[in-house]
Parts: structure tokens; C-alpha cells; sequence
């Protein structure tokens, strides 16, 4: 018995992977393509910050207080005579950085506990998913008030705090996700071969519901930033020396009528980061084809 | 041809435009007319453009799909030139459409009644008030039992045969004078498909509609129609009347697709057609079947013409020469020795889907009759025994206990001399190992984001430990032990056919190195070319490597091809146990009579015999014979007894009736009219 497949002449197209045909359809979106370049600008610039700002920005100089934009001071000055172009570059530096922490643990944890409750099922499931409810029901932002005010302003306590609320969002539509594939044949087939639970979850539907996550993480990531925004900008956020753009927008924005600029620049740079990543999200949600239900056919 | 034609097809080819800019054909030059009052059947295998034709004739095209040229004439008229409002009052009106699958063409929230008056409204000029008493005597034109009540029920409270005779309902609402049905069988028990046949044929004679009948199944088609027209790679390739193209087939593509059904009057594997389907639109020039012919000589690269030589047409090159050689059909015989070394053992097997709440428990309320009851099968190393049954008939209910995700309520299921009642989880790596399942849907059971080499992989990983480049090495063997070249590893699900991935999933059984393999409608979803190939590998396989097959299948034929063994199942009861040859060939219980005569075959001639309704029952009865409602034989002892074995040699059957008496029943089957009024 000859093979088969030796006879049939079907040609063998080495199919591009599966990224790699997101990409090609991601750069067919402008707006994704916009949002990206923005985001990536964000990026760079928050990673290169200490060595592009042309001023020291904690450095205070009475005699400079509001100025306007000029040639020399880009963004102009605030308050209290700091160079505002140096502080807005430096502004975003800690807020990406941790809320970029707390998505990734958002997503691991929401992702991995929303897998499992999808495909363990039953009660578990049902009673786990009303505690889920009913954290979702908390108003976030004052919980997480109570806690900083008990543990106090540090970076990790801010990471893990909302990367812990986030991460109770994820698990909803990682569960969503994940049933749609649990009754399947190849999950059923894992479970007649006897695989380990672990290895169900992480191998036979983690793919499965990557897509998903992914999109899911760039969403969070874009509300966690605002959440960290609205946190400095009470005061509980980054604490005063370091800039940051939402404390930047709380202190100035008594002057707003006087000087617009202090608030305006920071603001455009927090709105412009937020705006490019939900931009890439959508795209990439679009070039892997999460929302095809939606599109025409 | 003195009959006027209600549909043209001219010269019709479809395409869409692909990834890379480039035009791809689904049909090509498709030239057919349809007379008024014939029937006429499309057949082919999956991506053959067949279902792509049918829609065009009610000019619905696939979207992004183009007419590339030709036009097809619906009583003279262009259906492509007509506008969007003209084309909606003609769909569903005029020109009605029978769905594949009713369960989803029904909407679910609303009652057939108001399905049945949508239908009214749009295509009928019927006053309202006239409606309910319409809707009435449709349904009673189905043949559906009880007008009154199921118009008053939702569509999920209906049975597949059921909501099919609605789907039907709805398009006879427009009384219609064509008819366009989409494989309105398929997907139904053996004996409901008859039952919807009869019902078709009837109805084309009481009111002589036309019919276009799209169907992979020649068996269903040769039921129906009166001529076939057998598409190949989205061209006619055969047409002519039904017994001209089923008894003397001129294409070899037809009679390689006639050979290889497996028949219920043959002995052994019917042969397989070499080589898969191409891909659509992958065949530009030439002969699209000339890749797989046996034939095939340089003239087959250029394109044929459809040929006519007395109404029968055929598009072959060789077609001449072919027709002097007999068509032979060289059956294979596989022997395997089943050996007498007893492997699975199930006794008192009983499974229940129901779990006692606990203010049942308190309540102290009977729990429901068990879905699986009173099992006792025995299978020997070497053999293969298949369960037989309709829908719902528990045979899935046992592979899952088998396989230890449905625990038993009762009995025993035993491995040589391990148990193998308890779940999978608890199970050791070895008993694991040597227990496999085999599933109906290579879609389903392989995930879409593994290569095959990372799905040959995890059961290596699990039962051996291998390391990563041993694994490949491995995998690559079971490629090759299933016919697949090594190249193969790195692709993913999605970029091969459906016979390959089944190969692929058998591969991944055979990893293990079982000694039980569960197979569960393992060729229902695919196409009956590369069926016969896939049970000829397992058969292959068998005689190889000496495993047992615990076979799940509701086409009969296959079973009388691939088992040694068959149980019937009824309800979750064993009614009838015993070798192949003597359940088929002997006596017969009234539900193996009756799922036997309701076999189809590709022969005009050929008749199922219907007994019963097909209505299906949702719960077993509480004692008695599982059969009782059903069975047209039953008297009030099956309503009150469990009925005794009763044996023939090896043939068991569980019956109050004796077995002279179920032997004379078996020689004059009792027609009985369907649910008459």
C-alpha cells in the first residue's frame, strides 16, 4: 500500500501564521495603524524620558512661574516654575509602568481563574462566579482609596491592588470565552486520554482563548491607566516630587483660567495614550478576527 | 421535449475572489434544464459546488461571490436581472427552499403557528382569517400527527422529523412550484429519513412540484429523483436519468462513488476511491478528476465535453472506451482472527443522567427511569462490535462510561481484569493508555491551534514521557502508520480535508498503543469516498496491531462492512446481540427489522419499507419491553414483562414474541400507513 498523500497533487502552500496574517490585516486598518504609532511614541518616549527632557524636572525656579509656551520653555511652566514639556515627558513613566504590572497580573490571574471556573463547571463555578458578581458590584475606587489608605502609597501595593480588581473583570469574559470551547471534542478527547486539569486548561483552551485575552488586556490597560490617573490626581496616586499626569492636572487646575497649558499638555498626553490603545485594540481585535460575528460576512 | 422548462441553467459559472486578488470558481460552465414536474437529484461530495447551485437558483449568492457568466432562466426570465423586491417575493413563494437543518431554520422563540402565518402573510394572498385553518391542513399535508396540539408548541419541543415537516409546511405555505431541498435528510435516524422520503415523494405526486434534491446520499437521491446530475469540482460530470446514471455509470468518477457505499447485500470493505477532492477552484484545465483516475491518459488534460448519447450525458474523454468494460466491483476482504481472549467485559451496566436533589432525597421521591440499562456485552481481543441504534439510543451514554467520564449508577465494566468503572482521573497511566476513543468530528476533536505534530505529541508526553525529539520522531511513525507523509507535522487542522483529519485523530489513538478503541460515528462526517478509506485503515490497523474496536454507527451498511459483532440498542435496552451475519441474515427483532428495512441504497428500485411513526420517545417506559410504543407487534404482556432473551445460536434476542413467530413476522413485513387520520 502506497501513502496516500504521495498520489494527490495538492500543492502545499506554506500558509503564513496566524500573526502574521493579523499584522497583514492589521496594517490594512488606518486607524490601527494610527493608534499604534501613537502608542508606540508613548512608549519610547516613557522609556527615554531622563535623557530627552531638556530641564531638570523637580527643579523649582520662582522667578518662571506661568510662563506661556515659548522657544524656550515648549510647554511652558507651572505653578511653581517647573519646565512642563521635562515633566510631562517624565509623567507617564510611572503610570505605565505599573498599570503595564497590573494588567499583566490582571490577565494571568483573571485569565487562569476564569479558564478553570469555565471548564470545571457546576457549583463550583456558580458559586465562585456570584463572588465575582459581587466584587464587580464594589465601587472600585473607593475600595482601592481604603486600601492605599491602609497599606500606604507604594508602587507594589497600587500594582497588585488594581491588578487584583482588573483581573476580577477578565475572569468574566475569559469564562465567557472559554465555554464556548469546554464542550468541544478536543477538550473531551484530552479528558477520555486522561490529561491533568493544568494541562487542559493551559494547552488545549489557553490557545483557544488567547485572542480573547489579548484584546481584553489592551482594553484593561487603557481603564487602569485612567484608574491610576484619577488616583494621583486625588492624592493617593505617585507621591508629589516624581510628576505624573494626573497629579499634574490636580495641581493646576485652579489656575486653568491663568494658565490652560499646565493642564492641557498633560491631559493631551494622557487622553492621547488612552485613545491609541483602545485604537490598537480595536484593530487587532478586527485583524484576528475576534468580532467577526459582527462584521458583514 | 414538448414540456415547458421551469429553470434554465446557461452556461453558469460562479466565483469569488480570493485573498490574493485572484478569481476562483466554485462552478464552472454549469449547463442544466429543469422540466416542469421532474425531479431532479445534485449529488456529490463536499465542496463539489452542489449547494452553491441550488441557492444560485434561487439567485442567493454566497456573499462575495460573482456571477462570472451565463444566467439561469426561471420561466424564461433572468432570475439575475430581477430586482431585490421581485427575488423576495419569488423566495419562499414561488420558488420554496427545504434548509439542511430545520432545528436551526425554525426560529425558537416563536410557535409553529405564527412560523406557518409569517409564511402566509409574506407568500400567500390568503385573508387572515383563513390562516389558522391553512396552517391546519398543511401540517395535516406533512403528515404530521395532531395539527391542532403542535401548532401550539415551540420548535424544540419537537422531534428532527418533526421540525423537518414543518420546515416543509412552511415552503409548501407558498405553494410553490419549485422546490429546492438542501439535504433535508441528512442528520435524521435511518427511519425518519424514510419516513421524510416517503412524505417527499408523495407530496411531489399530489402536487406536482418540481424538485431540485441536493444530497451527498445517493441513496436518498435514487429514492426521489428522476434524473441525476453528479457534479465534480463544481461541474456537471454526469447527467441522465436515475437508473441510466446508478445501474450503468459512464464517469469513473460515478462509479468509484457507487462503488465504494458500502451495501448491506455486499460481503467485506466496498473499495475506495485513491486521493482526495481537489480544492476549490485549484482545477483550471482538464479533466478534474483525472488526478485520481484510474483511466487518466494525456488526452485528460484538456477539458471534456458533456456528451449526450441518448439523454444520458457524461463528461469523459474515455467515456467510449469505458462503457464497453464491465463496471466490476472488487470488494475487499480484510480477514481478522478474533481471538477467544475475553477483553471488555459490561455487566449490569445501568447510567443515569439524573442526580437526586436533596429535597428529592428528603421527598423520597423515584428517581427516573435510567437513560442505560441492563447491559451485558462481552467483547473478545481482535474483535470489533458495533453498537447500533437511532439518536438518543444511549449508544454514546456507554462509550462515555467506558471511557470514565459518565460514572455508572450500577454494574461493572472490566479491562481483562482491571475495573474500569471508575473515572478517568483515578485510572492509572497504563489503563489509561489502553483505553483510546476515536471521535465522529475530526473538526471537533482536534484543536484548531495545534500543528499535527503538537497534537501527536500530548498523548506521547502523557503516557511515555518522551522528550521533544523523540516525540517528532514518534509522531512522524503514526503519520506514516495512517498513510500520511511526514510533511504533514507542521500543518495545522484547519489546512487539511476531512478525511485527512480523521487519519490524523486516529494517529493520535493509536499513540497510545491501545488495546480498546472507542469509535464513535468515526466516517458519519465525511464523504462516502474517503469513508470507505478511512474503514479500510481501520481494518488495516486491526489486523496489524490486533486492537479491538467498540464501534459506534447508525449507517447499517458500515456496520455490516466493518463489525464482527452487533448490539442493538433501543432506548438504552439491548433488543438484539449476535454476530454480523446472523442478526442481519436471521431472525430479527421488530426494532432490527424495522431499522433494516428503512435502510436506503443507491438503486432505483430499491424500496424502504416503513413500519411505525417515527416519532421519537424522550423517556424510556417505566417496565415492560423498551420497544413497546413503537413496535407494531406489541401486546399487553410487552407493556407489563421485561421481555426474556430468547436465543437463535449466537443470535440473542430480547422478546416476548418467539422466535417462529418473529421469524414469520420478518417474512411478511407488515406495511403500515404513516400515522393515518
Amino acid at each position: 500500500m502506497t501513502a496516500i498523500t504521495a498520489t494527490h497533487s495538492v500543492p502545499v502552500t506554506k500558509t503564513e501564521s496566524r500573526w502574521a496574517q493579523a499584522w497583514k490585516n492589521m496594517r490594512r486598518s488606518p486607524s490601527g495603524m494610527i493608534g499604534l504609532s501613537i502608542l508606540c511614541l508613548h512608549l519610547v518616549v516613557a522609556v527615554l524620558a531622563p535623557w530627552i527632557a531638556p530641564y531638570d524636572w523637580t527643579l523649582q525656579n520662582g522667578y518662571i512661574m506661568f510662563q506661556g509656551p515659548d522657544t524656550e520653555y515648549w510647554f511652558g511652566t507651572d505653578n511653581m516654575g517647573r519646565d512642563l514639556f521635562s515633566r510631562t515627558l517624565m509623567g507617564g513613566r510611572e503610570a505605565i509602568m505599573v498599570t503595564l504590572l497590573g494588567t499583566l497580573l490582571a490577565i494571568v490571574w483573571g485569565g487562569l481563574a476564569g479558564m478553570t471556573l469555565g471548564f470545571v463547571g457546576g457549583k463550583v463555578d456558580e458559586w465562585l462566579m456570584r463572588i465575582v458578581d459581587a466584587l464587580l458590584a464594589i465601587p472600585w475606587l473607593l475600595f482601592l482609596l481604603l486600601i492605599i489608605a491602609l497599606t500606604g502609597q507604594q508602587s507594589w501595593t497600587l500594582i497588585l491592588t488594581l491588578g487584583f480588581f482588573y483581573g476580577v473583570a477578565v475572569i468574566r469574559v475569559v469564562r465567557g470565552a472559554t465555554l464556548e470551547y469546554v464542550p468541544r471534542d478536543f477538550v473531551v478527547a484530552a479528558k477520555t486520554r486522561g490529561e491533568s486539569r493544568f494541562t487542559i486548561v493551559t494547552k488545549e483552551l489557553l490557545p483557544n482563548v488567547l485572542d480573547a485575552l489579548l484584546v481584553e488586556a489592551a482594553m484593561r490597560w487603557a481603564w487602569m491607566l485612567l484608574a491610576f490617573s484619577s488616583l494621583s490626581f486625588l492624592g493617593f496616586g505617585v507621591v508629589p516630587p516624581t510628576p505624573d499626569w494626573g497629579l499634574m492636572i490636580a495641581d493646576t487646575r485652579g489656575m486653568i483660567s491663568i494658565a490652560p497649558w499646565a493642564v492641557l499638555f498633560p491631559a493631551m498626553a494622557l487622553s492621547t495614550l488612552i485613545i491609541s490603545i483602545n485604537l490598537t485594540a480595536d484593530a487587532f481585535a478586527k485583524a484576528i478576527g475576534l468580532d467577526r460575528a459582527k462584521a458583514p460576512v | 421535449m414538448n414540456k415547458p422548462m421551469i429553470l434554465e441553467v446557461k452556461d453558469f459559472s460562479l466565483g469569488y475572489t480570493a485573498a490574493n486578488n485572484e478569481l476562483v470558481s466554485v462552478l464552472r460552465n454549469v449547463s442544466l434544464d429543469i422540466e416542469a414536474g421532474e425531479a431532479i437529484g445534485l449529488v456529490g461530495e463536499s465542496g463539489c459546488g452542489k449547494s452553491t447551485l441550488a441557492l444560485a437558483m434561487m439567485a442567493f449568492l454566497r456573499s462575495g461571490s460573482q456571477v462570472q457568466n451565463g444566467q439561469i432562466r426561471y420561466h424564461g426570465s433572468n432570475l439575475f436581472e430581477k430586482t431585490e423586491k421581485q427575488l423576495g417575493k419569488l423566495r419562499g413563494g414561488k420558488i420554496g427552499l427545504i434548509p439542511q437543518n430545520a432545528g436551526q431554520s425554525l426560529t425558537p422563540t416563536m410557535k409553529i403557528h405564527a412560523q406557518l402565518a409569517e409564511a402566509l402573510r409574506l407568500h400567500s394572498d390568503l385573508p387572515r382569517s383563513t390562516w389558522h385553518q391553512r396552517s391546519l391542513e398543511l401540517l395535516k399535508q406533512v403528515r404530521l400527527p395532531a395539527p391542532d396540539a403542535m401548532l401550539q408548541r415551540y420548535p424544540h419541543q419537537l422531534s428532527g422529523g418533526q421540525q423537518q415537516r414543518v420546515a416543509i409546511a412552511m415552503a409548501l405555505a407558498g405553494s410553490p412550484d419549485l422546490l429546492v431541498l438542501d439535504e433535508p435528510t441528512t442528520g435524521l435516524d435511518v427511519t425518519t429519513q424514510a419516513h421524510i422520503l416517503e412524505l417527499l415523494c408523495n407530496l411531489r405526486q399530489e402536487l406536482g412540484m418540481t424538485m431540485v434534491f441536493v444530497s451527498h446520499d445517493l441513496g436518498a437521491v435514487a429514492r426521489i429523483s428522476d434524473r441525476i446530475a453528479v457534479m465534480y469540482a463544481g461541474e456537471i460530470i454526469e447527467l441522465g436519468s436515475c437508473a441510466d446514471v446508478l445501474r450503468t455509470p459512464a464517469h469513473p468518477y460515478t462509479r468509484g462513488l457507487l462503488n465504494s457505499i458500502p451495501r448491506l447485500d455486499a460481503e467485506g470493505l466496498p473499495p475506495s476511491l485513491p486521493g482526495y477532492p481537489p480544492k476549490v477552484g485549484s482545477v483550471k484545465q482538464g479533466c478534474a478528476f483525472a488526478p485520481r483516475c484510474t483511466h487518466a491518459t494525456e488526452q485528460c488534460q484538456q477539458d471534456a465535453a458533456l456528451v449526450a448519447e441518448n439523454s444520458h450525458a457524461v463528461r469523459c474523454h474515455r467515456s467510449g472506451d469505458l462503457r464497453r468494460e464491465s463496471a466490476s466491483i472488487n470488494v475487499i476482504q480484510l480477514p481478522v482472527k478474533p481471538t477467544l481472549e475475553p477483553l471488555l467485559n459490561i455487566e449490569e451496566l445501568q447510567i443515569s443522567y439524573h442526580k437526586a436533589g436533596l429535597l428529592d432525597q428528603w421527598r423520597n421521591i423515584e428517581p427516573p427511569v435510567a437513560t442505560v440499562d441492563e447491559i451485558n456485552l462481552q467483547l473478545n481481543k481482535g474483535e470489533t462490535l458495533a453498537l447500533v441504534g437511532e439518536s438518543g439510543s444511549g449508544k454514546s451514554t456507554i462509550m462515555k462510561a467506558i471511557s470514565g467520564i459518565q460514572a455508572p449508577r450500577k454494574g461493572q465494566i472490566e479491562l481483562g481484569n482491571e475495573d474500569l468503572s471508575i473515572a478517568v482521573e483515578k485510572r492509572s497511566n497504563q489503563l489509561k493508555r489502553n483505553v483510546q476513543m476515536i471521535f465522529q468530528n475530526p473538526d471537533a476533536s482536534l484543536n484548531p491551534r495545534h500543528t499535527v505534530c503538537e497534537i501527536l505529541q500530548q498523548p506521547l508526553k502523557l503516557y511515555f514521557g518522551l522528550n521533544h525529539e523523540s516525540c517528532r520522531q514518534r509522531a512522524a511513525e503514526l503519520l506514516e502508520l495512517v498513510r500520511l507523509a511526514p510533511h504533514y507535522l507542521d500543518r495545522m487542522p484547519g489546512q487539511l480535508s476531512g478525511g485527512e483529519k480523521q487519519r490524523v485523530a486516529i494517529a493520535r489513538c493509536f499513540a497510545g498503543d491501545p488495546d480498546l478503541i472507542l469509535c464513535d460515528e468515526v466516517t458519519s462526517a465525511l464523504d462516502v469516498s474517503v469513508q470507505a478509506a478511512v474503514l479500510k485503515l481501520l481494518k488495516e490497523l486491526q489486523q496489524q496491531k490486533g486492537v479491538t474496536y467498540l464501534f459506534i454507527a447508525h449507517d447499517l451498511a458500515v456496520v455490516k462492512a466493518i463489525a464482527d459483532q452487533v448490539a442493538v440498542l433501543y432506548q438504552g435496552r439491548l433488543c438484539q446481540i449476535g454476530p454480523v451475519d446472523e442478526v442481519f441474515n436471521g431472525v430479527h427483532h421488530p426494532y432490527t427489522s424495522a431499522l433494516l428495512n428503512a435502510v436506503l441504497a443507491p438503486d432505483p428500485e430499491h424500496q424502504p419499507k416503513l413500519s411505525g411513526d417515527d416519532a421519537s420517545e424522550q423517556h424510556p417506559p417505566a417496565q415492560g419491553c423498551a420497544y413497546q410504543r413503537r413496535c407494531p407487534q406489541a401486546d399487553q404482556t410487552c407493556s407489563e414483562q421485561s421481555p426474556p432473551w430468547r436465543n437463535d445460536g449466537n443470535n440473542r434476542i430480547r422478546c416476548h414474541h418467539d422466535l417462529l413467530e418473529l421469524t414469520l413476522r420478518n417474512n411478511s413485513p407488515e406495511l403500515i400507513e404513516v400515522a393515518n387520520f
